[in-house]
């Protein structure tokens, strides 16, 4: 006799199970954005809403310079400049630095006059592991600036 | 500090003119997170504001936290109203102050 060979046809268990393959890459892929940011301290969120309370940070007009990686998180450059004319009308109040995974999220805060003539400061920071850096820039109109940069660090700044 | 503070600033400067002051101060910036051999925490040091006043007026200043590396080395920008000297301070956890006074060549 002849061994019927078994065909494989789709079938509704396969469906369900295909289904929900789809729904949790789906998800797997929502979570990606958020991934690649690494983990937000909830000190961080608390710093970040006692500084923006409701306002909206508009992501232009701002530029935060960092390196992309670094070897040592214990030095780590940075410069951040603000357009703005700095006059009377429109000026630069300040600039927040904020860390996103280092164990102070408050790194510095820096603050101009109408004698600085410039909005732009240049530093080093330390971070503990590879994170997201938010500078934040508070205008004389009310409004908040905001920009955000991811390093990667190989090796975190010491005992911070 | 130990050792005094570095300041760059331009030679000359015109009246108007926006200028950029480097400065590197010598401070461990010791975060108050760490231990030491007794497992016993070290405790916080850092220089925690910088100010910067050109003429008596002030121009810049900074809350420095222990995120700040070492040696913090700060640039700003100075738009020169006129003739007149930069004061710069510098405070730390232990109660030190460090000022320098650079006067600034308006031609």
């Amino acid at each position: 006799m002849k061994k019927r060979k078994r065909v494989r046809i789709i079938g509704r268990r396969d469906v369900l199970l295909g289904a929900g393959a789809a729904v949790l890459v789906a998800a797997a892929l929502r979570a990606v954005p958020e991934a690649r940011a690494g983990k937000r301290s909830a000190q961080f969120d608390a710093s970040l809403k006692a500084l923006l309370g409701d306002a909206e940070p508009v992501s232009s007009g701002i530029e935060l310079d960092l390196p992309d990686a670094v070897e040592n998180g214990d030095y780590v450059p940075l410069s951040i400049s603000v357009e703005s004319p700095m006059t009377e009308e429109s000026h630069v109040k300040a600039i927040h630095l904020l860390s996103t995974a280092n164990p102070r999220a408050d790194a510095a805060t820096y603050h101009f006059t109408l004698l600085s003539g410039k909005a732009r400061v240049t530093s080093r920071m330390r971070l503990a592991m590879t994170q997201e850096v938010i500078a934040i820039a508070e205008m004389s109109d009310g409004k908040f600036l905001m920009s955000a940069r991811n390093v990667d660090v190989k090796i975190g700044g010491c005992g911070i | 500090m130990k050792k005094p503070p570095r300041i760059k600033i331009p030679e000359t400067a015109k009246a108007g003119e926006v200028i950029e002051i480097k400065t590197l101060a010598t401070h461990i910036m010791e975060t108050g997170n760490r231990k030491d051999a007794k497992g016993k925490t070290i405790a916080r040091d850092i220089i925690h504001t910088f100010k910067a006043t050109f003429a008596g007026k002030p121009v810049f200043s900074a809350d420095l936290g222990p995120g700040i590396a070492a040696n913090p080395y700060i640039a700003f920008y100075l738009k020169v109203p006129g003739p007149g000297a930069l004061e710069l301070t510098w405070l730390d956890d232990s109660g030190n102050k460090t000022v320098e006074t650079v006067p600034l060549n308006v031609v």
